[in-house]
């Protein structure tokens, strides 16, 4: 194979394949930049400063959960910090990482394309986005106080009557920016990758992290619009005296739940998704080998977005006005193909070489914080179960192994795509401080969780009974959540201590895909020539020529690396 | 383009039949709207790409032989830098204070987003700054 380089590729009016780029610098560049490397950096920032933020505010929820009458906070200050903190970490931080942040940068790099298919409504979607961040968590400086009805926003508690205040609507009008801004991206990404992936890479050679990506801005371009309708709705009914989820005036307050959880658990599956590609990347690099069942993993993405839309009112089991038997069906079913990814993932490293780098330490954190959530949450996909641990620290507890192990899967991503996005590696031992922090502040954090919520404790109290158990249960997970803080610390010193002293060169992994052919940073348009693309690692195919994963002539299979090293 | 017409139209005939499982079954109406909604965000595009995968010729992209040379060219418009995106996301940033703060603060926010859209229009038709 010695005719992998093929001329460089065209773009738009240059003609030497070189694209230089004299657009503005500092502070107005990163105003007027559509460059999707410098928003997707942009989007990182912010969402890794809300992640701090949202950090905070659990910190001091654990802080106040400390001793069984804590008096940290006031009572009504502790409604608005869980609620924040909620909000931030789902809609601020987990979701804006994902399709914001990382799939902005990678992506059209992952595919062979210049940038995003709609550069300046990529642009406008980070503005929405930092404008949305702002209006919702500007509640706290207003007289009421922000948003206090949980993340959930159920009515009829969020209604004018039963909160009244800005800080409601500052949430309901940030809410709606970043659902735009959401909506924006869906469109973008999938633009991008039906419409300017570079000759010869099919659908079926796209990396699973493009996949998943693609599965995802389906799956917000079905979900968050109805999410947009039903605030706007929420909005009329505290504002304009329609009453769609009051009582009084004839409405139906569960509807605000339908509409919620339609929304509200597909969100999950946008939330995980990009970070189950990013681990499928990481675990398939650092065991040196391709990923195993590359088409199974496709379509089990594919079977747990389409499920994943007809699953949401197993969060309202308790109303007692939905269908069980088909939402708890719908729900076990998920447990099929996140079954076979899960086989996959540990397939992919079976008989590999396995280097235990930061990246990949943070990905086997991933499996293992997602595998405890994920089987707890079949127990609460059966109705008798959920009925005796609903709205109990039982859901706390499922639900915080599955967010914290999208946590692993960030720094998953960090540490792998960091050098080709700055150019520079993190320090690997710092790193592995950090994860152990991570991963033992995560376990120790959530497991009492788990018994306090099969023995009881309900959700959203700042006060408990001076129960002996129950205190040391509590100390024990602000003991973990004080170690996720120092977590966060490493991190933070790790960014600092290692800022441009650690060159990373293009391919610092030897990895497979083609983001990591081009510079590190990649150039404005991103490549300066583009190999030949024959399977779904190119960038393995053109530095291992003796190794390639697939021989000319085939194509579209799915087969092990020949010869490759084991 | 017909794999990526497959997974939409797929999509849609798994949302229909999900809707009507649900819709008989269940008689809840808000679910049952949402799932025929989802199984028409699937059917229109899906319909769309299906449509036109039968009549273009195959892109490079689904050529698994294609060869770089053969996606050389104009690749599409990719502007470098516009301030009117920024400008367009300030603007719809006062008009949601405006719902939350008092209805003067449309005033700034539909002036921004107006100039947003001219100015943006304007500078695509020119071609943007690259």
């Amino acid at each position: 194979m010695t005719d992998v380089l093929d001329p460089p590729v065209h773009l738009e009016h240059h003609d030497d394949g070189h694209e230089e780029h004299h657009g503005p610098t500092g502070i107005l560049n990163w105003l007027t930049s559509t460059d999707h490397k410098v928003i997707g950096l942009s989007y990182t920032v912010t969402s890794v400063i809300m992640l701090v933020i949202g950090g905070l505010f659990a910190e001091i929820v654990r802080g106040q959960l400390a001793s069984p009458n804590g008096n940290l906070v006031s009572l009504a200050q502790y409604n608005e910090l869980f609620t924040m903190h909620g909000s931030v970490m789902i809609y601020l931080f987990a979701g804006p990482f994902a399709f914001g942040a990382l799939a902005n940068i990678i992506v059209p790099i992952q595919i062979g394309a210049p940038d995003m298919a709609f550069p300046r409504l990529n642009a406008l979607s980070y503005w929405l986005y930092l404008g949305g961040s702002i209006t919702m968590l500007s509640g706290f400086f207003t007289a009421g106080g922000a948003a206090n009805f949980g993340w959930v926003g159920y009515a009829p508690l969020s209604n004018s009557l039963n909160s009244p205040g800005s800080g409601a609507d500052l949430w309901i009008g940030g809410l709606l920016l970043t659902g735009f801004s959401a909506i924006f991206t869906g469109v973008n990404l999938a633009a991008t990758i039906f419409y300017l992936r570079a000759p010869g890479m099919t659908m079926f050679r796209m990396p699973i992290f493009t996949w998943n990506m693609l599965v995802t801005a389906i799956l917000i371009l079905l979900a968050f619009p109805v999410l947009t309708a039903g605030l706007i709705m929420l909005y009329c009914d505290r504002h304009f005296g329609t009453h769609i989820y009051s009582v009084a005036g004839g409405g139906v307050p569960v509807l605000w739940q339908h509409i919620f959880w339609f929304w509200g658990h597909p969100e999950v599956y946008i939330l995980a998704l990009p970070f189950f590609g990013m681990v499928t990347e990481v675990i398939a690099v650092f065991s040196r080998k391709p990923v195993f069942g590359y088409k199974g993993m496709i379509f089990a993405t594919l079977t747990i977005a389409a499920l994943s839309l007809g699953v949401w009112a197993h969060h309202m089991f308790t109303t007692g006005v939905v269908l069980l038997p088909f939402f708890s069906i719908m729900s076990l079913l998920i447990a099929v193909p996140t079954g076979i990814k899960m086989f996959n993932w540990i397939g992919t490293m079976w008989r590999g070489q396995v280097w235990f780098s930061t990246s990949m330490l943070m990905a086997l954190g991933f499996l293992f914080t997602f595998l405890i959530g994920g089987l707890t949450g079949i127990y609460l996909a059966s109705p008798p179960l959920d009925f005796f641990t609903h709205d109990t620290y039982f859901v706390i507890a499922h639900f915080h192994s599955v967010v914290m192990a999208l946590v692993f899967g960030a720094m998953a991503g960090l540490y792998y795509w960091g050098p080709k996005i700055t150019g520079y590696l993190l320090n690997e031992r710092i790193g592995k401080i950090q994860f152990w922090f991570l991963f033992i502040g995560t376990q120790v954090f959530t497991f009492p969780l788990y018994i306090l919520g099969l023995q009881g404790m309900p959700r959203r109290m700042a006060v408990y009974p001076n129960d002996p158990q129950w205190k040391t249960l509590n100390d024990i997970s602000t003991l973990g959540a004080v170690l996720i803080g120092v977590s966060t610390i490493f991190f933070v010193i790790n960014v600092v201590v290692s800022w441009k002293k650690y060159p990373a060169g293009d391919n610092p992994w030897d990895a497979q895909t083609l983001e990591w052919f081009t510079t590190s940073p990649p150039p404005h348009h991103n490549f300066y020539r583009l190999p030949q693309i024959r399977s779904e690692r190119p960038t393995w195919d053109h530095n291992h020529p003796d190794h390639l994963s697939l021989h000319h002539g085939e194509h579209d299979g799915v087969h092990q690396t020949e010869g490759s090293p084991q | 383009m017909k794999v990526e017409a497959k997974i939409l139209l797929g999509l849609g005939l798994f949302f229909g039949i999900m809707c009507a499982v649900y819709w008989n079954w269940s008689l809840e109406n808000a679910g049952g709207v949402m799932m025929f909604a989802a199984m028409l965000l699937g059917f229109l595009p899906g319909g769309y790409y299906y449509w036109w995968s039968r009549r273009m010729k195959q892109r490079p992209e689904d050529n698994p032989q294609a060869t770089q040379p053969q996606g050389a060219g104009v690749v599409g418009a990719f502007p470098g830098s516009s301030i009117f995106p920024f400008v367009m996301g300030m603007g719809a940033f006062f008009v949601v204070l405006a719902l939350v703060f008092g209805i003067w603060l449309l005033v700034p926010g539909l002036g921004l987003v107006v100039w947003a859209l001219l100015g943006g229009t304007g500078e695509g038709r020119r071609g943007g700054h690259h």
